[in-house]
């Protein structure tokens, strides 16, 4: 029964959408972190999904299954740095070197990525409320 | 489904079947809305039941040797790519509002097609026992 299938898909898209909440909850817990080499500084990461192709010869149905994760990229933008000589991270000269989280960009993502995990709660709910019909039908 | 019924509930399991098909594909869109790259998808529903109940003139190939691959039934047949309304900069072409409309509209025709089965069922019943309930 391929309704059985559209819980998979939406819980692969659940899966994917709270590993995205996770990296932004890490992004912005690190938002102020700070290190002593621009190497060790804290890197904004994020998520980047895929459709899972089915394979050659499975049955009618759609032609991917789901979404997975690739992996986690971090983001190449440049490493601030700040005067601070009274840190216990600075530096021979005095410098710390801060996160490249830009806060703005992680909330708008923790907004979508949140959007999206309701979308597929309740494609899910729908899934289930049109199963349990199709189980009553005739009474 | 069960054989032997078609005849029973006429298109409408057949409907049924296309409707959870339907269902199935725009779930994945939904799931990959976040997707770089993924085109959205959609079932063209007069094709699909055309060729549900035989009435495509598809051509399909034939497979006259083992280990050649039938396309009837297969995943993706009969899919079509959905017209993004806007473009997007990661070539995502899904549309979070159409899709959710589709979705919902699927859902009160997979009803649609479950009351007509049910109105059918009681029809048999109440042939069936000759009106007395």
């Amino acid at each position: 029964m391929s309704l059985f299938s559209v819980f998979n898909v939406a819980g692969s898209g659940m899966a994917a959408q709270s590993t995205r909440l996770n990296t932004v909850a890490s992004n912005l817990a690190n938002a102020e972190s700070v290190a002593s080499t621009p190497e060790a500084a804290y890197r904004a990461r994020e998520p980047v999904f895929a459709a899972v192709q089915k394979q050659l010869g499975a049955t009618a149905g759609a032609e991917s299954e789901g979404v997975r994760m690739l992996g986690v990229t971090e983001s190449q933008a440049a490493i601030p740095s700040r005067y601070e000589p009274g840190s216990p991270m600075a530096d021979a000269d005095g410098n710390v070197y801060a996160s490249n989280v830009n806060p703005v960009d992680e909330l708008v993502n923790m907004i979508s990525a949140s959007r999206s995990y309701q979308n597929n709660v309740e494609v899910m709910n729908t899934a289930k409320q049109l199963m349990v019909k199709t189980l009553s039908l005739g009474s | 489904m069960i054989p032997g019924t078609d005849n029973l509930f006429g298109i409408h399991t057949k409907a049924l079947d296309v409707w959870q098909r339907r269902t199935e594909v725009l779930a994945n869109n939904l799931a990959n809305a976040d997707t770089p790259g993924y085109l959205a998808r959609d079932v063209d529903f007069r094709k699909a039941l055309a060729t549900a109940t035989g009435q495509s003139d598809g051509v399909t190939l034939d497979t006259d040797a083992p280990g050649q691959i039938s396309t009837a039934g297969q995943a993706g047949a009969g899919l079509a790519y959905r017209v993004p309304t806007q473009p997007s900069m990661d070539g995502n072409t899904v549309d979070a509002q159409v899709e959710q409309a589709a979705f919902a509209a699927n859902g009160v025709h997979y009803q649609a097609s479950l009351s007509f089965i049910t109105a059918q069922i009681r029809m048999l019943r109440t042939a069936i026992s000759g009106g007395q309930s």
